[in-house]
């Protein structure tokens, strides 16, 4: 009798402990490296006590690790917009967001429409906005004076000297480059394997110009640095950072347009701590926080005012790589139907398997 | 004749350890030829060179007259069996002692004639097929002799063979080579610790010690005439005591024990007078009585009592305690019966002629 | 008594049955029963053999398999031909600290990670990189060489990688071959080839088998090796599977395929066995 009471108790007070848990909780964050910098961490566990963990990964590992919990392990995780609408409706991996507990005034008005646009599905929205940025091309414009375009990348003058990833964007952009518009064809599989086998083609063609395809940024950063590679698709900061090394090396916004990305916040379908991860989203979006992110990340957010914090030299690179007309002409990334990556794995394979 | 094998002045150094010394010896070609020592004396560093696996460091090895220093061990008309017999376990009997047939160029049909040949003459026929591991200790034995002497070496070395096989088996194998040296008859080399082996089978023991060759000789010698403190001592067993020599005629001294016993006995090589010597006695040189009338004609007579009976059948002892000898004697019981009923303790005369304790002079060691 | 025998005997069996079943034998059927599911549509499934047909009749992915197969044997082969020297070395004429030391250069590389480990490889390899900075130096070329991204590089990557696993196996079977049976192959007339091959090599044939099969698996399965020094050419089969899961959302021909690796991989090994006349008992044992 008396040992049941004393289970009785101390159940009572473990579950008080529990509740007591459910004020401060552990926020597990699936992002993408540089986004949830040390000094941001800090002051968010200072104010609010929930301790936070986080785990770097990309857009398909996102996606893969969430696939394979059927949406747990993570209370918060950011893929890129265009990989919310697919993968919920084939997986169902994420949960409404309750737009009520963000803070939309924190938020660029028309950024945060575009994502709730681009992340609805059945009337629910799955995401809003976080950062935001573009890939392009990095020339050396000692070495590659010439390359404005994705398709530039075949000239033979710059054989052994070029470099670009063996991904969906790299399909994309030679598309666009080569006059067609693969976005207008994302709802209709016939047409986008028209566009992806007329690519495929290009890209083989292209294939005795290039080093190595790049697959991680480091790789790429060192490669380009080394001045083994003068010209290669790539990210925007990627290219800001190597400027500050060595100017003649520049992201530039190709002819075609650059393709603009958007990260986003979704809450898995699993998550368990979903008030620490509205918490985090509302914090993070707070202008000056918003600034350290920029700072650490090197894109920039999607926060309200956050761009005055942003540094002098940041602000000077992305308007030397971006002429108000480059930044109209940013082709935003929409929503990837599901199915369309097979056709474009395909592609990628024969590619890598041309000789 | 030309000697089957002749090592002449064979030294070896090991970095400052000198493993052989200056070691010559002959051995005629058809006998069986030992060399027995302590462990570490050389003998193995010896047979190693004559195999060809190490060079001398000075000295000359000539097998039928001619000097094989300068030919690798693959091509020296030398064959060994290794201690543990080294038969090769990846192939069967067949192949083992095809082996040096096959690297000599020899075809099939021969091989396999010489194969059958060899087998029925160690007596095993038939067990060409059959694996290394599925042999008993002895058949093995057997089958890595005949695994050198298929290839009808000039001379064949023996490296303690019999060190792993059991008692009984080594017992019934020392007989067992013997016979099989003499069926083949060629040259036997072979090393051991034991004794009893390297009597039992050989025609010339050399007995080793420290690098060097202590003596050479058939059994006999050894056992009977030992010249050296150490053949004495190793060879056989002994009762033994350190002295000094009280006078000296010929080559019969009159000694004193440090235990205070004043014994006669036959000077081998240098004693003089006040000069320090070991003397060994035989067990079995030593005479029994119950009566010191019956001793005599003895040169060196005691008497004490039994301490302790040593029955092994035909080698039994006893060990006799007196105080005239300060400590213990090893005494043979004679087979006659005469002593059957000898109890601990009972009173007892020994004694021994002059002629059968060999004294020598004492090295320090 | 016996009850309590038999309750402390499944104790000690229930981590390794637990191992097994939670992290092998499940995991496997799961994704068994995954390659043998085809998408129709959004969310729905039905089941078929459609993924193995998929494999069977895209050359590019048969194409890939073999070249990766033909890719890990020749690695195999090339990791055999230098440790068995290095370990012959080590086994039988190093003795005391060399010997050590020896061994103890084998397992450096394992110190660090296998992704520091090519990093190194890149550094050495790449077209600004040591070598080839050496060789301009040196005048024998006059330009910067380009040794990475080739299947060269892959190769020396996966033998690097591979060498402990080849030269552990070896030395310990070596290490139980008596110096006197080397030593009465001699002396019954064998020459210094003829004993290696009727006497060293039989002797080592478990250790070798072993050694290749492992070396072969690790090359098969190795995914960094390849892709980080391979060229814009060098596809790797496990660089398919990884994209088909992770990228391409298709886990159904992400585990078809890695089925079929399983399963190939298997008849080889068994070949080898075969081949060789070991068996599996002997060589693992």
């Amino acid at each position: 009798m008396k040992n049941l009471l004393l289970t009785l108790t101390a159940g009572v007070a473990g579950t008080a402990l529990l509740a007591g848990a459910a004020q401060a909780d552990t926020l597990r964050l699936l992002t993408w490296g540089g986004y949830a910098p040390e000094n941001v961490i800090e002051k968010f566990e200072a104010e609010t006590g929930h301790t936070v963990e986080v785990t770097m990964s990309n857009n398909e590992e996102m996606i893969a690790k969430l696939r394979a919990t059927g949406g747990g392990g993570f209370d918060l995780a950011q893929p890129s917009q265009d990989r919310i609408k697919g993968p919920q409706e084939e997986f169902g991996i994420y949960k409404p967001i309750d737009l009520s507990k963000i803070d939309a005034d924190q938020f660029t008005a028309s950024m945060l429409e575009a994502t709730k646009a681009n992340s609805t599905v059945d009337g629910e929205v799955y995401a809003v906005p976080h950062i935001w940025g573009t890939s392009g091309l990095i020339v050396n414009k000692a070495e590659a004076e010439g390359v404005k375009d994705y398709t530039d990348l075949c000239n033979p003058d710059l054989e052994g000297k070029v470099s670009y990833r063996l991904k969906r964007p790299t399909l994309i952009a030679f598309a666009f480059s080569m006059g067609m518009d693969p976005f207008e064809a994302y709802g209709d599989e016939d047409a986008y394997t028209e566009i992806m086998e007329k690519v495929e083609k290009k890209l083989i063609e292209c294939k005795p110009v290039v080093k190595t395809y790049w697959s991680g940024g480091d790789e790429l950063l060192n490669l380009v640095r080394s001045g083994e590679v003068v010209a290669a698709m790539a990210w925007d900061t990627g290219g800001w950072k190597l400027n500050a090394d060595n100017a003649d090396i520049n992201f530039v916004a190709p002819a075609s347009g650059a393709l603009g990305w958007i990260d986003t916040f979704v809450l898995p379908a699993k998550g368990k701590a979903d008030d620490a991860a509205y918490d985090w989203i509302n914090f993070v979006m707070q202008p000056e926080v918003a600034a350290m992110i920029t700072e650490s990340a090197g894109n920039f957010t999607a926060s309200k005012g956050a761009d005055e914090y942003a540094s002098d030299t940041l602000k000077a690179q992305y308007q030397g790589s971006f002429s108000p007309e480059a930044v109209d002409n940013i082709k935003w990334y929409p929503p990837v139907p599901a199915g369309l990556e097979a056709i474009e794995g395909g592609i990628l394979d024969r590619v890598k398997a041309a000789q | 004749m030309i000697p089957d094998l002749e090592c002449t002045g064979l030294t070896r150094r090991f970095g400052e350890t000198l493993a052989v010394d200056d070691v010559s010896f002959s051995v005629p070609a058809g006998s069986f030829f030992s060399i027995l020592g302590p462990s570490g004396c050389g003998k193995t560093t010896i047979m190693r060179m004559i195999a060809g696996f190490l060079e001398p460091t000075s000295g000359d090895i000539a097998i039928k007259g001619r000097s094989v220093l300068d030919v690798a061990p693959n091509k020296r008309p030398v064959n060994m069996v290794f201690q543990h017999l080294a038969l090769f376990p990846m192939m069967n009997i067949e192949a083992n002692i095809g082996y040096g047939l096959r690297r000599a160029g020899m075809s099939k049909g021969d091989i396999a004639r010489k194969v059958d040949e060899v087998l029925d003459r160690i007596g095993l026929p038939g067990i060409g097929k059959r694996k290394v591991d599925e042999l008993s200790g002895g058949q093995k034995q057997r089958v890595a002799i005949a695994r050198c002497m298929v290839l009808e070496p000039d001379v064949l070395l023996l490296d303690e063979p019999l060190g792993a096989l059991d008692l009984k088996l080594r017992e019934r194998m020392k007989i067992e080579l013997k016979s099989l040296q003499a069926a083949f008859d060629t040259t036997f080399v072979y090393i051991t610790h034991d004794q009893s082996e390297a009597l039992v089978m050989s025609d010339h023991i050399a007995v080793m010690n420290n690098g060097r060759f202590e003596q050479v000789g058939a059994g006999q010698d050894l056992y009977y005439r030992p010249e050296t403190a150490f053949v004495a001592g190793f060879v056989g067993d002994s009762n033994r005591w350190r002295g000094t020599v009280e006078r000296v005629a010929g080559d019969a001294v009159e000694l004193r024990t440090e235990t205070g016993l004043t014994m006669r006995a036959a000077a081998k090589g240098q004693a003089a007078n006040g000069g320090a010597v070991d003397i060994f006695v035989r067990p079995e040189a030593i005479r029994l009585a119950r009566e010191p009338g019956d001793l005599a004609g003895f040169d060196n007579r005691l008497s004490g009592t039994v301490g302790s009976l040593l029955f092994n059948g035909a080698a039994s002892r006893i060990i006799v305690e007196s105080g005239e000898a300060g400590g213990e004697i090893e005494v043979t019981l004679p087979q006659s019966g005469e002593f059957a009923d000898l109890k601990r303790g009972a009173p007892v005369h020994v004694g021994w002629s002059a002629a059968q304790a060999n004294c020598f002079a004492a090295n320090g060691g | 008594m016996a009850a309590h025998a038999r309750i402390g005997f499944v104790l000690l069996l229930m981590p390794i049955l637990l191992w097994l079943v939670l992290l092998i034998i499940i995991p496997h059927v799961d994704m068994l029963l995954i390659s043998l599911r085809e998408r129709v549509g959004v969310g729905e499934y039905r089941t078929s053999l459609a993924n193995y047909v998929t494999i069977a009749t895209e050359p590019l992915y048969m194409r890939t398999f073999m070249r990766t197969a033909v890719m890990s044997v020749l690695a195999t082969l090339i990791t055999l031909l230098i440790a068995f020297p290095v370990s012959y070395y080590i086994a039988k004429m190093a003795r005391g600290r060399v010997r050590s030391v020896l061994f103890l250069l084998c397992l450096i590389p394992f110190w660090v990670s296998e992704l520091v480990r090519t990093f190194g490889w890149m550094i050495l390899l790449r077209e600004t990189g040591v070598i080839s900075q050496f060789l301009q130096w040196a005048g024998l070329v006059s330009g910067p060489v380009e040794m990475l991204y080739n299947d060269a590089a892959i190769m020396v990557g996966l033998v690097y990688t591979s060498m402990l696993f080849m030269v552990v196996p070896l030395v310990t079977t070596l290490d139980s071959l008596d110096d006197s049976v080397i030593e009465a192959g001699y002396d019954l007339g064998g020459s210094g080839w003829s004993v290696m091959r009727e006497i060293v090599i039989p002797h080592a044939v478990p250790g070798i088998v072993s050694g290749c099969i492992v070396v072969f698996m690790l090359s098969l399965g190795n995914y960094l090796t390849p892709t980080m020094l391979g060229g814009k050419d060098s596809l790797w089969f496990t660089e398919m599977i990884y994209s088909q899961f992770i990228v391409r959302f298709n886990w159904e021909l992400g585990a078809a395929f890695g089925f079929m690796l399983l399963f190939a991989s298997s008849v080889i090994v068994w070949g080898m066995l075969r081949l060789t006349g070991q068996t599996l008992e002997r060589t693992m044992g």
